[in-house]
Formats: structure tokens, C-alpha cells, sequence
């Protein structure tokens, strides 16, 4: 595997949050270099999808600051928060599609009303972004016509079709029957091969085996341990890392990709 | 059979009548549907304060019957020195009592929508508005629909209820045409059936509209 | 307005009467309404076409014509058409009783339609008859389905009572009425009337409710099949 060495494209400093009494987040920094695939794994409950929340915030962070391109982002500037989310892709666990609009709809819809992209372009755009996730015929279904596996990579195509810097993956396939996960790990795999930035909260063992940069291990509102998973993962080494990904392997059979 | 009963007397009254009657609708029909809208978004989102205030406003219209309500505005406004013509009595009753069951509807196709909806909007970067008007709004119309179509035709049979507080509409052009001539069954008989031909022809229309407006599998998860 | 407070107290024991008059019409009506609604509901689901295609007639009459407009054509004219003189009373409870009917009829007919066919089929293949089955398997089940839908039409109904008044039964309104004609307290009396009706749109819904929870089936509900 290759890492290349680039410059950071996000950056997130002493990100704290509280929600329901209960401190979720208690100072998480980390940063993201370009073409970088980080994965953030740890019990849930851990604070894993907060996290990914706050750094676009959907949950606004109680402190900390998150810096994109080295730009720190103000929430209160509402006009820089909608062109900041625009450039950091988020794909949620339960897919989120808009259930009013076919697919080739959902992955237009954003580039024409928020980008102010001409119709005719918009779904030249959207159609190629389906046809790199592999389901380009299924353009004129509806979510409720389309499987879990498909519903997730359409919402990636949506995402990829804003042209993210940096994209944001909460638990992308743990909504999804087993026999399905494997094709939309397949299609997050392509993209971190092409080289994409991102960020992601997962179980896949496997996966991160193979594809991570960087593994980020959560537990109750801390990252506790962070490396490479040639170190994390290396048999004998005694690391919280090591114990979880056992633990998960004897719960989850994963599918070969 | 004399047709020209038919003829001369009964059918010109009732298309009379017919044209009153629709006065009466298209008015309340269309500001009853425009203030259920308001209201009902306010039940939805609005202050906790006009959340109540909204939800108190609904229970009372529809909690009580219409009749009451006409014969407040027509026979009880009076005491206080405030005194309404029929026709506008009629329409105003028409508007609070409709509106109050629209908002009922438009609240429940607000609330309906899962909250993941609104949070991919975010996560794209649409601002409020483009996020009400695009993806919320689209989606609660067409839940709504259903229940908007169907007060719509309810008030179109209720309007008949305005010949009690003597406006003389379809209705009451036939009631006074029927005691006339003694011809009870015919006249009513006619009557329901310009009541069944406007409640038809609205019932395709909308139909129709939802039909226009359909989305496989939307709704029903 | 002491006056209007008087006026209220001295008539509010000829109004209650009115409103057990309102009750008993709204039950009546109810009743004659669940006989039609389940027949009708029925016909459509398990009847021979044409029968069902009458039933579908009956249902787009009494759903499209106007209380006010059923009420003068039975009244004053059909039924003494057919040769029947019934007093205003029974004629009201008739009249909303055809009418809730053509509605309740679509309540049943959603149950009915929303139990898993597996239900029939079993009925069948232990030997019964569709009519044993129907009475003893699907309507059972159907008829507990529909108790929130009856409800509706319950306060539907009783709203609809009101209009009793122009055929002179003397129930509330015709009651209310009545006394504002003679008292000129119109606003406070027709107020009093819209808190009766209230009340007993409470009282029937909590009664409908109470009856939900007493007739329900441990673990079964409407998400069933």
C-alpha cells in the first residue's frame, strides 16, 4: 500500500460535546491528509457517529474548532456553513435518500438547487456519478424500489456528485443485509483507490485490514489509540485495537472483497 | 310526468341555486386549505406557545358541529353587536371550520417525515428554505393529499348547511321550490344529484392529482 | 351578563334532556349503521359482482349527497313515497344510520382486506363454509381492527345529529334553539350547545376506547400479515 504524503485537508481540534447531560465527545482531535483513509472503530455508544456529525455540523460541537484547507469554519456564518458541507460528502448509516425522487433525482437534486447547476448538465452529472457506483440502470427507480445495497450507492453518487473534498462514512454498510455489504464495500474501496479523502466509522474488520491508512480507536468519547493498522493490527501486539477487531471477527463472518 | 315542471321551474332554480353554491365553495375551499396550510405548519414547527394555541384553535372546530358554528356567527354575534351578512357568515364559518380540519392534515404530513430527511439536506448544504421547499414541503404535500382532497368534498355537501342561516343557495332554492309545489321526492332527488355530479367531478380532479403526483412506494414506510 | 347566566340555568336541564335525545338518535344511528357497514363491506369483498357493484352504487349516493339534502328527501318525501309514516326521530336515526353505513362500510372493507388471506384458507380447509368463516373467523377480527375508524364516524355522526333540528326532532339544537328565540341570549346558549356536544364526543370516544382495550387480543394488531 501506498501512502502519499500530502498536506492536511481537515483538520479537527478538541471537538467536545454533551448531549442529554452525558459528555459524548471529550476533546477529539485528529487530522485528515489528502487521499487519506481513516477508520474510526470502537464499542458504539462510543461517540463514533457524534463525532462524524459534529465535524459537518449536523450537531453543532459544545467547543473545538474544525479547519478545512486550513480555513476555520464559523457555524454562525451561514453562508460558509452551506458551502463548507458542500465540499465534505456525509454517508449516513440509513441511507437518508429523499423518498420523493428517483435516483437519478436524489443525486441531481443538490447540484441544481444548492449549486445552481443547469438541469440538463445536473443529470449528465448525476447519471455518470450512478454509473460509477454500478447501478446506472436503476436511474428511474424509486428508493422504495431499490435494494439496501443499491440505496447506499446511490447516496454515495449523491455525495461524490457535489465534488467533495472529503467525505464523511457513518457505519455506511451496518444497515445492510450481509449478502449486500460487499458491493457497496466494493465501491468505497474504488474510491479510496482513486484516491479519495475520507473518514469512516465501521465494523468491517477486514476492510480495514486491507484499505485503512490510519485507524482511530474510540472509546467513551476519546480516541484511545491511533496508528497504522500494520502496527495496530500486528499479531502479538496487546493493543486495544487488537482485542476489539478479535472480539468482532468471533461475532461477524465478513464477505471476501 | 309534466317536463315542463322540469323544465321551467325546477331546473332554472337549481342552477341558481348551483352558482351560489359555488360562491360559497371556491371561496372557503380555497382560503380554508390556505389557512390550514399556515396552521397547520405552526402545530408543527411553530412556538410552543402557538403550538397550543393551534391545537386548541383545531380541537374546538372540530369538536363541535358546523351548525353550532354558523348559528354563532349568524344568531350569537348579534349580542355583541357584531352582525354578519349570510353569505358572509356562511363563508366565514365554512373557512375556520375547514381549516381547522386541513390543518390536521398538513400537521400530520409535516411530522410524518423522518428526521433523516432533513439532515441529508444539511449534509449537502441546502440552506432552510431550499431544504422546506424542495425536499420537505414536496413530501408533505403528497401526504397530506388524501385527507385535503377528501375535506375538500365534505365541503362541498356542508355548504348546504348555509341555507339554515338563510343564505339560499342549492339547497335552499330547492327546499323552498319543493314546499311550493308539494314535490318532495323529485326536488331532493334532483337536488342530490347536482350535490353527486360537483362531488364526483371533484373527487376525479383530485383523483387525478394524486394519481399525477404519485411515487412508487411513497408512504407507505 | 348575569342575565345570560340566568337564562343558562334555568334551560340547562331542558338542554341535557335535549342531549340524551342527541345520544340516543347518535347510538341508534350507530348501530343501524354497523348492520349496513358490515353488510356492505361484505358484499364487496365476498359477493357476486353485481351485488357488490349495488353495494358500490349505495355507498357513492349516501357518500356524495348532503345530510341536510338526505334528511328532506326521506322525510318529506320518500318515506311517505313508500307509504311509512315515521315520526322525525326514527327518520333521523334512519337517515344517519344509511348514511354512517355507506362510510363504515369502507372501514370494514380496509379490515377485512388487510387480513393475511392465509385466514380464509385456513377456515376453508378445516371444512367451514365462506359464510361460517366470515362470521366466525374474519369479522371477529376485522370488526376489533375497526374500532378506531368507528370512533371517527362516531363524532362524525353526532356532529351530523345536530342537523335533526330543521325536521323538528328536539334534540339539543332544535332545544337551543328554541330558548334563544325566546330568551335573545343566542351567543351564550349556542355556546352551552357546542360544550355538550363536546362532552359527548369525550365521553363516546373514551367509551370506544375503553371497549378497544377490553375486547384486544394479546400480542394482535392492525401491523399483523
Amino acid at each position: 500500500m501506498t501512502i502519499t504524503e500530502n498536506g492536511p485537508v481537515l483538520r479537527a481540534e478538541n471537538i467536545s460535546k454533551v448531549l442529554g447531560g452525558k459528555q459524548i465527545l471529550k476533546g477529539v482531535s485528529f487530522t485528515l491528509k489528502k487521499g487519506e483513509l481513516k477508520v474510526l472503530i470502537g464499542p458504539s455508544g462510543g461517540g463514533k457517529s457524534t463525532l462524524l456529525q459534529c465535524i459537518n455540523f449536523l450537531i453543532p460541537p459544545d467547543e473545538g474548532q474544525i479547519y478545512l484547507d486550513g480555513e476555520e469554519i464559523h457555524i454562525h456564518r451561514k453562508r460558509d456553513l452551506y458551502a463548507y458541507r458542500q465540499k465534505v460528502g456525509m454517508i449516513f448509516q440509513d441511507f437518508n435518500l429523499f423518498d420523493h425522487l428517483n435516483a437519478l433525482e436524489n443525486v441531481s437534486i443538490a447540484l441544481r438547487k444548492v449549486k445552481k447547476i443547469a438541469r440538463k448538465e445536473a443529470l449528465e452529472r448525476a447519471m455518470i456519478e450512478l454509473e460509477r457506483v454500478g447501478i446506472g440502470d436503476k436511474a428511474n427507480l424509486y428508493p422504495a424500489q431499490l435494494s439496501g445495497g443499491q440505496k447506499q450507492r446511490v447516496s454515495i453518487a449523491r455525495a461524490l456528485a457535489m465534488d467533495p473534498e472529503v467525505m464523511l462514512l457513518d457505519e455506511p454498510t451496518s444497515a445492510l443485509d450481509p449478502e449486500l455489504i460487499g458491493e457497496v464495500l466494493a465501491v468505497i474501496r474504488n474510491l479510496a483507490q482513486d484516491g479519495m479523502t475520507m473518514i469512516m466509522a465501521t465494523h468491517q474488520i477486514g476492510f480495514i485490514r486491507t484499505l485503512a491508512d490510519n485507524i482511530l480507536f474510540m472509546q467513551e468519547g476519546e480516541i484511545i489509540e491511533q496508528g497504522p493498522p500494520s502496527e495496530l493490527l500486528m499479531a502479538g501486539n496487546a493493543t486495544r485495537v487488537q482485542q476489539f477487531c478479535a472480539k468482532m471477527n468471533e461475532l461477524y463472518e465478513e464477505p471476501e472483497i | 310526468m309534466d317536463w315542463s315542471f322540469y323544465a321551467q321551474e325546477l331546473v332554472p332554480a337549481l342552477n341558481q341555486g348551483l352558482v351560489k353554491t359555488i360562491l360559497l365553495i371556491i371561496p372557503s375551499a380555497s382560503i380554508g386549505l390556505l389557512m390550514g396550510i399556515v396552521v397547520g405548519t405552526l402545530r408543527a414547527y411553530g412556538h410552543p406557545l402557538l403550538r397550543k394555541l393551534g391545537d386548541g384553535y383545531a380541537g374546538l372546530f372540530r369538536g363541535t358541529p358546523l351548525v353550532v358554528q354558523l348559528f354563532v356567527l349568524y344568531f350569537g354575534l348579534p349580542n355583541l353587536g357584531i352582525y354578519l351578512e349570510p353569505y358572509t357568515a356562511a363563508v366565514v364559518g365554512f373557512i375556520l371550520c375547514t381549516s381547522a380540519y386541513q390543518s390536521e392534515y398538513i400537521r400530520g404530513g409535516l411530522l410524518s417525515i423522518r428526521r433523516g430527511q432533513l439532515l441529508a439536506t444539511q449534509a449537502l448544504g441546502f440552506s432552510r428554505i431550499q431544504s422546506m421547499l424542495w425536499i420537505i414541503l414536496p413530501q408533505a404535500v403528497r401526504r397530506a393529499l388524501p385527507g385535503c382532497s377528501n375535506e375538500i368534498v365534505y365541503l362541498i355537501k356542508y355548504s348546504s348547511l348555509a341555507y339554515i342561516i338563510t343564505f339560499i343557495e342549492l339547497t335552499g332554492e330547492g327546499k323552498i321550490l319543493a314546499t311550493k309545489y308539494f314535490r318532495f321526492t323529485e326536488v331532493f332527488l334532483a337536488i342530490g344529484l347536482y350535490y353527486l355530479i360537483m362531488v364526483t367531478v371533484a373527487d376525479f380532479g383530485l383523483k387525478k392529482l394524486e394519481k399525477r403526483l404519485y411515487i412508487p412506494g411513497f408512504g407507505k414506510g | 351578563m348575569p342575565e345570560a347566566f340566568l337564562v343558562i340555568k334555568e334551560s340547562f336541564p331542558y338542554l341535557l334532556e335535549g342531549a340524551g335525545v342527541t345520544a340516543a338518535a347518535v347510538v341508534g344511528a350507530m348501530f343501524f349503521g354497523l348492520i349496513i357497514g358490515v353488510v356492505l363491506a361484505v358484499l364487496q369483498v365476498y359477493g357476486p359482482r353485481p351485488l357488490g357493484r349495488l353495494a358500490g352504487l349505495y355507498i357513492w349516493f349516501f357518500r356524495g349527497v348532503p345530510v341536510l339534502v338526505l334528511l328532506f328527501l326521506f322525510y318529506f318525501g320518500l318515506f311517505s313515497l313508500i307509504g311509512v309514516n315515521l315520526s322525525a326521530f326514527t327518520s333521523v336515526i334512519l337517515v344517519l344510520g344509511m348514511t354512517t353505513g355507506a362510510y363504515q362500510s369502507q372501514i370494514y372493507r380496509g379490515a377485512i382486506e388487510s387480513l393475511p388471506y392465509g385466514q380464509l384458507k385456513a377456515a376453508r380447509a378445516l371444512g367451514m363454509s365462506d359464510w361460517t368463516a366470515i362470521k366466525n373467523i374474519i369479522l371477529p377480527q376485522a370488526l376489533r381492527l375497526s374500532i378506531p375508524g368507528f370512533s371517527n364516524e362516531y363524532s362524525i355522526i353526532l356532529k351530523d345529529s345536530a342537523l335533526a333540528f330543521v325536521l323538528g326532532t328536539s334534540e339539543i339544537m332544535a332545544r337551543t334553539h328554541f330558548v334563544a328565540s325566546r330568551t335573545y341570549q343566542h351567543l351564550p346558549l349556542y355556546v352551552t350547545a357546542g360544550i355538550l356536544y363536546f362532552i359527548l364526543t369525550w365521553l363516546g370516544v373514551k367509551a370506544l376506547r375503553k371497549l378497544e382495550d377490553r375486547v384486544r387480543i394479546p400480542g394482535y394488531s392492525h401491523h399483523q400479515g
